[in-house]
């Protein structure tokens, strides 16, 4: 039919003003973690106070668990770090720090000058496990289930809303199990 | 004071625009004489408003007035005078402002130039642009004011990004945007003729040169802006499918299409419909481009600072004026069809053919632009495309197009003697096949791509010859200098341009086909040898400039034991915190050497030795070469007498007098 | 004699500038894979270009990967299972991509068929005025069409 043809152009536009209306409020540079609901990668790393000891997810089993990747030399790390010592007081849940690409003396300094929410830290100090871990940006920050299990991943500093409305609701929903 | 004065100029300009936009349409449509005699002034009025206001902006820069955020925000006393005007289109509201400019600027233009035009359809025209120029200024005045104050005001600006200090980046804007803006020419005459419901070869006439300008200028802007990505950004490259490089590339594409169907349609009176079509569809990509650039939709070096809300504005004005125009186009289409008939093989199938291709290449890289989004947006996972998917299907629809372009010059209108034809082209095929499959040798390393590509060019090359040589022997005059003259500048235009593009691809050929890159470590005195060249790196010195300071290598290029040429590459840092390289280049016309300086190389303590990024590309300035000849033919082609002869003035009367 | 000459042509050689390593199978390699890796810090770049941090970090378990013996595909699989599809500058062909993919020969595909169509149409139809040519102006402007069609000219 002659006239269908030429509606065509203006079915096609509106499609795509409907996506690009929705694409306004999508962040393009997000990288969603493909190891969401996927066993966390195995690693064993040196405990930043104690560098004799070790810790890895297997250590954690049994627990749910918060892995925060954090750097003395990371900006945007202060911004959620306040939340991280609230969380840590409240005692929720335990929180592993994994000290990433740092030194140890500047890590340790940095916590000693801001606070140590963390049960414990580890040190990735060459990031091969930050790439097991899909890390691509710091701060970033792991819920680990029971069975070791990644169930979220936070990109970017821990927003006041996302704790209250996405991390502690699912924390408190996994310790049930 | 200066920068309220422009800011009124501007509400001025806003109530002109209106005031353009929408009394000469009702004059139009009631065949009022008053009403419609308001276009001109009205137009000539908004540009001189706007200009003024253009130049407010730029005495601010000039005169470094910190109390302006812009200027605050993107110039600096320690930038050279010669920046901190181009810093005045610098900004995302500068940028805008100079969109404004230009769109007044055309339509000033074409109000100037269109005596012998009917009323009804220039005061429509005019009226179109008028409403664009509305929504345009309404953007500028309500989220993107360029004339905001800073108080107190700031003791020292930012400084323009390092990044758009040089002559290449300066131009390239003001380029694109006249290539852009001009396609608004096309489109106010697509949309009048579908308001006016008849559609004949005068408005073809008059579209063409307006439209061929247009495309001659996003030409040579998007050829600036491949150039320049070349020469500073040390990658070597030229062109990375990245979003905005291709935001800049669609309406091109769809603009060459709407540039050969408006010669069908002019000379043929056939395609009409699809003309109004591709002439709404190319500034509507325009448009696009300018949205996804500024909305922070996509991911790209180029975008500027983004904001959802100034995203949701210009996505408003994208569906009024795209949704407008296409419903229009809806309901009006039928109205404005019909044609003379042509054959299966004809200059009319060919073009059809040129266009169906160019097309598809546009949609391709819409799809593969604004598939990472789609995905996203339903929630199916994230995915980046890039250079590999873009190549993989673009050269394969350029190809057969590129193969035409040899033929459809030399082939007649309505219907083509294919025996004839086959006749007058076979030396050409035979000497572009012959070249094509033994050049490679010579360079070394044969590769069935590289001779694809070189046959297409050489092809192109050979049957445009045989198009002149054609000409010029059925030629009656006697002389050379008589025969010659007896051609059209249009058609000297487009064979030139089609020689561009045969240089283009020619030069794209080789270099990816034969280009080297070699990312080493060099000690202070060693040197690494590519082809007949030896880069041999002197060591790093460092250097102070205006606003900046850094370190220059020197490294000397040598053939056979001489040094030809010395390059300093070199690494900035501004002071303003941004760091920059500068790539260090010796152009050639067979090909560039090209080195940039890596990182300094610190494991082995401190003996000066960096890793060096050494390139040898060949032919690889045919590229930009054949986009400035493409141009330049197009130029060319729109300086043709017959669209400035006072013969236009009797068939423009009697198609006024049925338009009336 | 010998000895001077000798002499000359030793300096000679200390005189050149000496030949950095020619680039290996190995690098080729990488360039090629890490040109179609994408950076995900600096998002605009290739694996091959950026100088971020992590982009070196990527870089060197890419090459110690191949080193290993890992073949291109497994390189990209061991990236895409810790960071997903967006590290792909190659986009992979699967169920979500098909539109991608094969969209844009389908187009070709609906292009050339309404090509032909239309060509049958016009070779069908004889000269249609519309009706709104249909008045006297329009034959002399037909006319001095014809006239004009027949200069050989764009």
């Amino acid at each position: 039919m002659k006239s269908l043809r030429f509606v065509l152009p203006l079915a096609v536009f509106l499609l795509l003003i409907g996506f690009l209306y929705v694409g306004l409020y999508r962040d393009p540079r997000e990288v969603p973690s493909p190891l969401v609901n996927k066993p966390a990668p195995a690693f064993s790393l040196a405990q930043l106070d104690d560098p004799a000891k070790k810790l890895g997810p297997a250590d954690m089993k049994g627990q749910v668990w918060l892995l925060n990747v954090w750097a003395s030399w990371c900006v945007s790390c202060r911004e959620e770090h306040p939340l991280l010592v609230q969380l840590a007081q409240a005692n929720i849940v335990p929180v592993i720090g994994l000290n990433y690409k740092d030194t140890n003396a500047l890590g340790k300094k940095w916590l000693a000058d801001n606070g140590d929410p963390y049960k414990l830290s580890v040190v990735d100090a060459d990031g091969r496990v930050g790439i097991d871990l899909g890390v691509y940006g710091v701060p970033e920050t792991f819920v680990v289930d029971k069975s070791g299990v990644i169930r979220y991943k936070q990109i970017g500093p821990i927003t006041a809303e996302a704790l209250q409305q996405k991390i502690l609701p699912l924390v408190r929903e996994l310790q049930k199990s | 004071m200066i920068p309220e004065l422009g800011h009124f100029a501007l509400i001025l300009a806003v109530l002109v625009a209106l005031v353009q936009g929408v009394l000469p349409l009702i004059g139009a449509q009631r065949r009022d004489a008053t009403l419609m005699a308001l276009a001109k002034p009205a137009i000539r009025t908004q540009f001189l408003l706007i200009a003024f206001a253009f130049g407010c902006l730029m005495y601010s820069f000039a005169t470094s007035d910190f109390s302006v955020a812009n200027v605050a925000e993107h110039s600096n006393t320690q930038l050279p005078m010669r920046y901190r005007i181009a810093a005045t289109w610098g900004s995302h509201e500068g940028s805008l402002l100079l969109w404004a400019l230009m769109l007044a600027g055309w339509g000033a233009a074409v109000s100037l130039r269109s005596r012998n035009l009917p009323d009804v359809l220039l005061s429509r025209v005019i009226a179109v642009m008028g409403l664009v120029s509305v929504g345009f200024l309404s953007f500028l005045l309500f989220t993107s004011n360029p004339f905001l104050r800073l108080m107190p005001a700031a003791a020292e600006g930012q400084d323009l990004n390092p990044l758009l200090q040089d002559p290449g980046m300066v131009i390239h804007p003001p380029m694109l945007y006249m290539g852009y803006v001009g396609f608004s020419i096309a489109f106010a005459f697509a949309i009048a003729a579908l308001l006016g419901g008849r559609l004949d070869a005068t408005w073809a006439r008059w579209s063409r040169p307006w439209t061929t300008a247009a495309w001659s200028f996003l030409t040579i802007g998007i050829a600036l802006g491949s150039w320049w990505s070349y020469y500073v950004l040390g990658w070597g490259g030229w062109w990375f499918w990245d979003p905005v490089e291709n935001a800049s590339f669609m309406p091109w594409l769809v603009g060459t299409a709407l540039l050969h169907s408006l010669a069908v349609t002019e000379k043929r009176g056939t395609f009409k419909n699809w003309t109004v079509l591709l002439a709404i569809v190319a500034f509507s990509l325009s448009l696009m481009g300018t949205f996804l650039v500024r909305s922070g939709v996509l991911t790209s070096v180029h975008a500027f600072a983004t904001d959802p809300a100034r995203g949701v504005f210009i996505l408003i004005f994208l569906a009024i004026v795209i949704g407008g125009s296409l419903t229009l186009y809806a309901i009006r289409a039928g109205a404005v069809g019909g044609g003379a008939a042509f054959a299966m093989i004809s200059r009319e199938s060919m073009l059809l053919a040129n266009n169906v291709l160019l097309v598809v290449a546009c949609a391709s890289v819409v799809l593969g632009t604004l598939y990472p989004l789609f995905l996203d947006a339903l929630n199916l996972g994230k995915l980046s495309v890039g250079p590999p998917y873009f190549e993989a299907v673009f050269f394969p629809l350029m190809a057969p197009l590129v193969f035409l372009m040899g033929i459809g010059p030399l082939a007649s209108w309505r219907q083509v003697k294919l025996p004839d034809l086959a006749t007058r082209l076979k030396w050409a095929f035979m000497v572009a096949a012959v070249t094509s499959v033994l050049l490679p040798f010579t360079f070394g390393h044969w590769s069935p791509l590289v001779a694809l590509g070189l046959f297409l060019g050489l092809w192109v090359v050979a049957a445009t010859i045989t198009a002149i040589w054609q000409r010029l022997s059925r030629a009656p005059q006697q002389g050379l200098a008589a025969k010659l003259a007896a051609n059209s500048a249009a058609w000297y235009g487009m064979l030139l341009a089609h020689m561009g593009i045969a240089v283009f691809v020619i030069g794209v050929t080789l270099v990816k086909g034969y280009g080297v890159e070699q990312n080493v470590p060099l000690d202070v005195g060693q040197g690494v040898t590519i082809g007949v060249d030896t880069f041999t790196f002197r060591g790093v010195a460092p250097i102070t400039g205006p606003n900046y300071q850094g370190l220059a290598g020197v490294v000397e290029v040598s053939r056979n034991g001489k040094v030809v040429e010395t390059l300093r590459p070199e690494k900035r840092a501004y002071n303003s915190g941004m760091t920059m390289t500068d790539a260090a280049i010796d152009y050639g016309f067979f090909g560039d050497r090209y080195v940039s300086l890596g990182e300094p190389i610190t494991d082995k303590g401190d003996s000066g030795a960096w890793s060096l990024r050494v390139y040898v590309k060949p032919f690889v300035d045919w590229i930009w070469g054949g986009a400035f000849l493409m141009a330049m033919g197009g130029f060319i082609a729109m300086s043709d007498r017959r669209y400035r002869l006072a013969v236009k003035q009797s068939l423009a009367g009697l198609a006024g007098a049925r338009a009336a | 004699m010998t000895r001077a000459l000798l002499a000359l042509i030793i300096a000679g050689v200390i005189a050149l500038p000496s030949s950095a390593f020619a680039e290996t199978a190995l690098d080729t390699r990488m360039k090629a894979l890490e040109e179609e890796l994408r950076c995900l810090v600096c998002q605009n770049q290739t694996l091959a270009d950026s100088h971020a941090p992590l982009a070196e970090d990527l870089r060197r378990e890419v090459r110690e990967l191949a080193v290993s013996g890992k073949s291109d595909a497994e390189i990209k699989e061991y990236l895409v299972a810790r960071y997903g599809d967006f590290v792909l500058y190659n986009p992979p062909v699967k169920a979500t991509t098909w539109l991608l993919w094969f969209g844009p020969f389908v187009a070709l595909a609906g292009g050339g068929i309404a090509w032909w169509m239309i060509l049958r149409r016009r070779r069908a139809g004889a000269e249609d005025d519309t009706p709104a040519e249909a008045d006297p102006a329009s034959a002399g402007i037909a006319r001095a069409r014809t006239l004009l069609d027949e200069r050989p000219e764009i």
